[in-house]
């Protein structure tokens, strides 16, 4: 495959993804709007009265439905896409574990937005996070070419047969949903060719293979079916490494589970998720110019999880700091920390990990609050434990 | 000017000062930079103090998070000057940009600027109502930037704006006329202190 002629557009984040979705040009879109995501169905609509896509758009009363339209419609043999953030994402609950346990390869784009209560429209990763245990892979996107770059990918990823698993892509709800910012983009008969046709091999539209789709399975078979669930998301790692690669020849931009920004000889690392992962890089920068030797892994992957790699990735450090957009409520650290500290577990020699909870409900996160995280981390190193294990940057007491 | 410029807008909701930063992203973009445009969501009404903000640079943006050192500060409305809290963070040698008929040297104690920090004020309402009949003041505070600021030659940036108002509104040229004509009166009846 040869590389791509690009354009080099200005949009927002929210744009950006409705511009993947026109592109992709998905048999069904089923979505109910809710801020920060309403944007993306908004344009996407207009896409559909202007004729610019074939998709058929269903405009259902609830996300519960949308879920559950794109489950109805995946069965069916379509290629089907919703997109929702926060108390959406929670109504779909239910609906989010059917359409991976019934190996519905759907694309989802999850505009970041924090839970209620209080009521608040803003950033964190509470809504994403909850959903993590679902059996959807989850991507995330520091900004609106990540974004735009995952959804493209997470089609071929989820609908390959040794996968055949919903995807979420997650972006940052006003951060980059709401914020225009360049990125390159490719033309639609470049996305159609990579993204290809999706024959499912089977489809409860094929009157002439008839199948059961949803079967009750008591003690006799759900527990094999979620083994295979279980199997299918290991399975998908090496075709989300080969898929990004393919990705990386078409465009040149290249992706893998994890960023690792300045790591090769970091003392202190902190670990991030999504848009502060820039914020991050600016200042690992900064305390490098200062002597210090800071290092920055942005992960990608959520799910899988790659807990080997990582551990081996922050195997060099004397501190990592987890950075949370989640609190996790669990009285042990955020989801981020907790999974990590896990995989590190059992390995001959790891780094002190520390966990710093960020950004609830949109709180800005400037440079200033990531100086604060490798204060700490640095003040951990040198006194070589940790003063508190689970911290909150950036809040008032 | 540095290699950044981070702009911070301040407004009322219904200036316009999430489109004038959008418009100026796209812009500048155009003429080949990287770019930010972004706007601070608060609960949202017309007539609610509102803020939006621009980075715009030679190299890729990687901040994402609110513009706290602004090289400019743009005033939509002088009745949010309360103080110099408005203008927190600003540079050394920072501009800011007022709507106001009121003369820009008492704007200059007003705001409590150092030496190196420069006011520049148009009457932007009263050239807004007179050339889109609306006080909606965001272009002809743009006009101020284009006046002032050297973010790209002035000649330039007006012919992709000029492009970018033609688009926007196609089919209303009366509007994009009047926008334009907007931003080139402030460039001419700008004064500055």
């Amino acid at each position: 495959m040869s590389r791509a002629q690009q354009n080099r557009v200005a949009i927002t984040g929210n744009e950006a993804v409705a511009l993947a979705m026109k592109q992709v040009e998905p048999d069904v879109v089923a979505a109910y709007p809710i801020t920060p995501q309403t944007d993306i169905v908004q344009y996407f609509s207009s896409f559909v009265a202007d004729g610019e896509v074939q998709t058929e758009f269903v405009t259902v009363e609830s996300e519960h439905s949308a879920m559950s339209a794109c489950v109805g419609a995946a069965a069916a043999g379509a290629r089907a896409m919703t997109a929702t953030s926060a108390n959406g994402l929670a109504l779909m609950w239910e609906v989010l574990y059917i359409a991976a346990g019934l190996r519905l390869p759907i694309v989802m784009p999850v505009v970041n937005r924090a839970l209620s209560a209080p009521i608040n429209i803003h950033c964190d990763h509470s809504d994403s996070m909850g959903a993590r245990d679902s059996g959807w892979i989850q991507l995330y996107s520091e900004d609106a070419q990540e974004a735009y770059d995952n959804i493209l990918q997470a089609v071929r990823i989820g609908e390959h047969p040794d996968v055949l698993l919903p995807v979420m892509v997650c972006l940052d709800g006003f951060i980059i949903s709401h914020s225009l910012e360049n990125l390159k983009v490719l033309d639609k008969e470049q996305v159609t060719a990579f993204v290809g046709d999706y024959r499912p091999d089977a489809r409860l539209l094929d009157a002439k293979r008839p199948i059961t789709v949803g079967a009750l399975e008591l003690q006799d078979f759900y527990f094999e079916h979620k083994r295979q669930e279980a199997e299918a998301m290991v399975r998908s790692a090496p075709i989300i490494e080969a898929v990004a690669d393919e990705y990386a020849r078409l465009t040149g931009r290249k992706y893998s589970f994890f960023e690792a920004y300045r790591m090769d000889d970091a003392e202190v690392a902190v670990m991030v998720l999504n848009s502060a992962a820039g914020t991050a890089r600016a200042v690992v920068d900064q305390l490098r110019r200062r002597g210090v030797r800071a290092g920055l892994l942005k992960l990608r992957v959520f799910r899988p999880f790659p807990g080997a790699a990582l551990a081996e990735a922050l195997a060099g450090l004397s501190v990592v700091g987890i950075m949370d957009r989640a609190e996790g409520l669990s009285a042990a650290g955020g989801p981020l920390f907790v999974e990590v500290r896990s995989a590190l577990l059992g390995r001959p020699r790891h780094p002190l990990v520390l966990n710093h909870i960020y950004g609830l409900g949109g709180r800005d996160v400037g440079p200033d609050q990531i100086e604060q995280v490798f204060a700490d981390l640095l003040r951990a190193a040198e006194a070589g434990e940790a003063r508190q294990q689970v911290t909150h940057i950036g809040v008032r007491d | 000017m540095s290699t950044v410029t981070e702009i911070r807008w301040h407004g009322r909701g219904g200036q316009g000062a999430k489109t004038a930063a959008l418009l100026l992203a796209e812009a500048v973009s155009e003429a080949g930079k990287y770019v930010q445009g972004f706007p601070e969501y608060g609960p949202e009404r017309m007539g609610a103090p509102v803020a939006a903000f621009n980075r715009l640079s030679d190299e890729p943006i990687r901040l994402h998070c609110h513009v706290s050192n602004p090289n400019i500060v743009v005033i939509l409305d002088p009745t949010l000057i309360k103080g110099s809290s408005i203008v927190e963070g600003l540079t050394a040698e920072g501009l800011v940009l007022v709507n106001t008929a009121q003369d820009p040297a008492q704007l200059r104690s007003a705001l409590g600027l150092a030496a190196g920090q420069r006011v520049f004020a148009v009457d932007a309402s009263h050239i807004a109502r007179e050339t889109i009949g609306l006080d909606i003041p965001n272009m002809p505070m743009m006009g101020v930037l284009l006046a002032v600021a050297g973010v790209l030659p002035r000649e330039q940036l007006r012919a992709i704006i000029q492009k970018q108002l033609e688009a926007k509104f196609k089919g209303k040229r009366d509007v994009a006329e009047g926008n334009l004509k907007a931003i080139d009166r402030a460039i001419q009846e700008v004064r500055g202190a």
